[in-house]
């Protein structure tokens, strides 16, 4: 229940935002932030997003939950063992 | 280099680093966690086996479900069979009250419903009408904002048959009666990820300071975790005791001021009774008298019963550290996740049902 994953918002809609996470969307209230725009990554906890997140950090952790996924490749650097 | 080798080098230096601070420690330390999902990752990723002997990681009662009293659960199925929709978080579900489970009223017939966003009530409430709809809110200071939200709408909204069981309870105040619980020793406490969210780091600062606890926040990666212990063992080596932020990324110092002016306007605080930990004064929020007629407590006259522990089970002693899961003498043999005794083991964020899953096998 604690657990909130990061998600990008794709679109606004009055107080709720539709929010894209991989492949899925997701709804999610704004009352609890301010200034949300499209673009902006936010956590998400039972519907309602609690906070804005640093976008390069929020793609970094998703990075890491797609690669563990096998949904994103992250290419391998020459000379790597 | 690869992310899965970065992310392997990296958990290799924290773990080094642990074990050279360890090794000047004259006592073993007890870092206790509370946070549901903490117990869940130390659990899936088996930190504990990273760490030295003298660094033991102990959970305490941050699962929002598991410290619902008897009491709480069997209001909640009351409230179920005497003809309300009862609108509830998953993992309230399957909990065993002394009167059954919320699972058990469905059996019988009563109506139940899973909800994933406490505004997926008032949609409930909404399409129901006339019929009572009661939201159990169970949940920390992550949860409550987006409740109070939620009372907010049904206001603006004008939806009368719509009520919260306020079951919400306040990390801080717990914090500080373990602090002073002379039955568990506590070093540092490994302070939660979502909950500061809300409220911030520095609501950590007054337990830091009257007892002289180190506490950090900490994020959900395993490598999160493993900082925090850091962080931790460097403190209690320089003899500090102050509040750390490892999950910045997330949480700042004064947490989320809108959202907390939200539990503010619909949300009081007042005493609560936690299983395990007995009643604590101002640990528990209420509707404000503004928001009374959402108060399914008043609206429904709701007679609050105390009910013993059932035998055996030890859920009130995991809960305050005392007791780890494993040394419940119920543990694996009559108390299961698919049969279970206590809440502990059946919530997803139960320290038992943690253990269980992941840790069982290394134990034997």
């Amino acid at each position: 229940m604690c657990l909130a994953v990061p998600v990008q918002i794709v679109e606004i809609n009055g107080r709720q935002a539709v929010c894209a996470v991989g492949g899925t969307r997701v709804r999610a209230y704004l009352d609890l932030i301010e200034d949300a725009q499209v673009g902006d990554w936010v956590l998400v906890h039972a519907g309602f997003a609690i906070t804005k997140v640093d976008a390069a950090e929020a793609e970094e952790t998703w990075k890491l939950v797609g690669e563990a996924l096998g949904n994103v490749s992250v290419p391998e650097a020459a000379g790597d063992n | 280099m690869s992310l899965c080798r970065k992310r392997l080098e990296t958990i290799e230096a924290l773990k080094n680093d642990i074990h050279c601070l360890a090794a000047d420690l004259k006592h073993v330390v007890q870092l206790m966690e509370v946070c549901g999902t903490h117990s869940h990752v130390i659990g899936r990723f088996g930190i504990r086996q990273l760490l030295p002997e003298s660094v033991r990681l102990i959970s305490g009662p941050g699962c929002p479900v598991c410290v619902t009293t008897a009491g709480q659960v069997a209001a909640a199925v009351e409230i179920a069979r005497r003809g309300a929709i009862v609108a509830t978080f998953g993992d309230m579900v399957r909990v065993p009250g002394p009167t059954g489970s919320l699972a058990d009223a469905r059996a019988e017939g009563c109506d139940v419903r899973v909800i994933y966003s406490p505004m997926q009530s008032l949609d409930i409430a909404a399409a129901e009408a006339p019929r009572d709809v009661v939201l159990i809110a169970v949940g920390f200071e992550t949860t409550a904002p987006g409740v109070g939200a939620t009372v907010r709408a049904a206001a603006e909204a004008g939806i009368g048959n719509f009520s919260v069981l306020c079951l919400h309870k306040l990390i801080p105040p717990a914090l500080s009666v373990l602090a002073a619980d002379p039955h568990v020793r506590i070093n540092g406490f490994i302070c939660p990820g979502h909950v500061s969210v809300i409220v911030g780091a520095r609501a950590y600062e007054a337990v830091a300071r009257q007892f002289g606890i180190p506490c950090v926040v900490a994020g959900f990666e395993p490598e999160d975790i493993l900082l925090a212990i850091r962080m931790l063992l460097a403190q209690i080596a320089e003899d500090r005791a102050c509040v750390e932020n490892a999950y910045g990324r997330a949480v700042s110092w004064e947490g989320n001021r809108r959202a907390q002016r939200l539990i503010a306007e619909v949300f009081e605080p007042a005493a609560a009774a936690w299983r395990g930990l007995g009643v604590i004064p101002e640990s528990g929020l209420s509707l404000r008298e503004p928001w009374a007629r959402y108060d399914a407590a008043l609206r429904l006259e709701v007679e609050w019963v105390e009910y013993p522990e059932p035998e055996g089970c030890c859920c009130g002693q995991v809960l305050r550290g005392m007791v780890s899961p494993s040394e419940c003498p119920l543990f694996g043999s009559a108390c299961t996740p698919s049969s279970p005794v206590g809440p502990c083991m059946v919530s997803s964020e139960g320290s038992c049902a943690a253990v269980f899953r992941y840790e069982r096998a290394v134990a034997h």
